[in-house]
């Protein structure tokens, strides 16, 4: 896995180079994102909490990460 | 309104229902514009409120240990209330409830979709083509929206669980513009009613809830005070005390006097 090329996607509007581990849970872990503070979208596609192990990262996909910021 | 048919003006029991869910406090408070989360938790837990709203935003990547405003806020002591503030069109607002949904804290949301940068007017159109959706998937949508009782009407129907009709521009503090549309719009409500927008000090807030509203949406009034934790603190009062004047009824208005003492017994 160490010599493999980094998958690029596209998080949050810019480029994003995801090394090794393609799961979400891991991208997320790596984030730092917490549990009940965020919420992905791959691709224009909400991805429901409970399929998160499931999900696997792919070349070019389009993620975005939201939270709650102060706002009215 | 029902509420006036209670003659029982203890506050204990003065509740208001939002989406199946009962609430005492009648101030709603948004959580932007503050300093920091302190001071946002401070001004929030001074204002008494228990529905705070929120922003739904991208997550700072660069910028990973940031801190969480549900830190702040827990979701399991305030109820919070995602907005849909700064989108433009139906979709870019029903995709942004969908999202803060599946954050966690729950489906109600407020909606608004802006139709003008400048004044910050809500898309009628866009606004109940959104609800719409967003009511068909579960969601418990309060809109903003402008103080025109047709709209509020047509907002009740498609089974939103709030109106929210603005009192003027959002952070203007121009107060309650139009008493008398707010008025009707109460009137004819089956669901709460909540004055969202234009508020600029306490006694706007009071005459807010005079009229007969269930509750204030308020944001810039609060943050953008010299003190903050001061005002949200005044805002808790005013919102009680309009309240309370509503409920206890207040006395006709007379273009003349009428004494307040005896006329009979007057020293001779």
């Amino acid at each position: 896995m160490a010599d493999a090329i980094p998958t690029t996607i596209t998080l949050n509007g810019d480029p994003y180079a995801v090394d090794g581990d393609l799961r979400l849970v891991a991208l997320l872990e790596r984030l730092k994102m917490r549990q009940g503070r965020v919420a992905v979208e791959i691709n224009r596609e909400i991805i429901p909490r409970a399929s998160y192990p499931a999900i696997m990262i792919k070349p070019g996909d389009n993620v975005e990460i939201i939270n709650f910021v102060g706002g009215g | 309104m029902q509420e006036t048919k209670n003659k029982d003006t203890s506050e204990i029991k003065d509740t208001f229902v939002l989406g199946g869910k009962s609430f005492k406090s009648r101030l709603i408070v948004g959580t932007g514009k503050y300093r920091d989360f302190a001071e946002t938790r401070a001004a929030v837990e001074e204002s008494g409120a228990e529905i705070v709203t929120v922003a739904v935003r991208r997550v700072n990547i660069t910028d990973r240990g940031k801190e969480n405003l549900l830190d702040y806020l827990d979701p399991k002591r305030y109820q919070i209330l995602p907005n849909t503030a700064g989108c433009f069109t139906a979709e870019e607002a029903i995709r942004t409830c969908r999202l803060a949904r599946e954050v966690g804290v729950g489906d109600l949301v407020k909606l608004e979709v802006i139709g003008d940068k400048q004044t910050l007017f809500p898309d009628v159109a866009a606004t109940i083509e959104a609800a719409r959706v967003l009511v068909k998937e579960g969601f418990k949508v309060m809109p903003y929206i402008t103080d025109d009782p047709v709209t509020c009407l047509r907002l009740q129907e498609i089974g939103c669980v709030a109106v929210m009709p603005l009192a003027a521009p959002i952070g203007s503090g121009l107060g309650i513009r139009n008493p008398f549309n707010l008025a009707i719009i109460i009137e004819q409500a089956k669901v709460p009613v909540i004055v969202d927008a234009g508020v600029g000090t306490a006694s706007d807030a009071a005459v807010a809830m005079e009229l007969g509203c269930d509750g204030v949406l308020m944001n810039t009034a609060i943050a953008g005070a010299k003190d903050p934790i001061a005002m949200a603190r005044a805002m808790k009062l005013a919102v009680e005390a309009g309240r309370l004047a509503y409920r206890a009824g207040r006395i006709e208005r007379r273009l003349y006097a009428t004494a307040s003492s005896p006329l009979t017994g007057l020293i001779g």
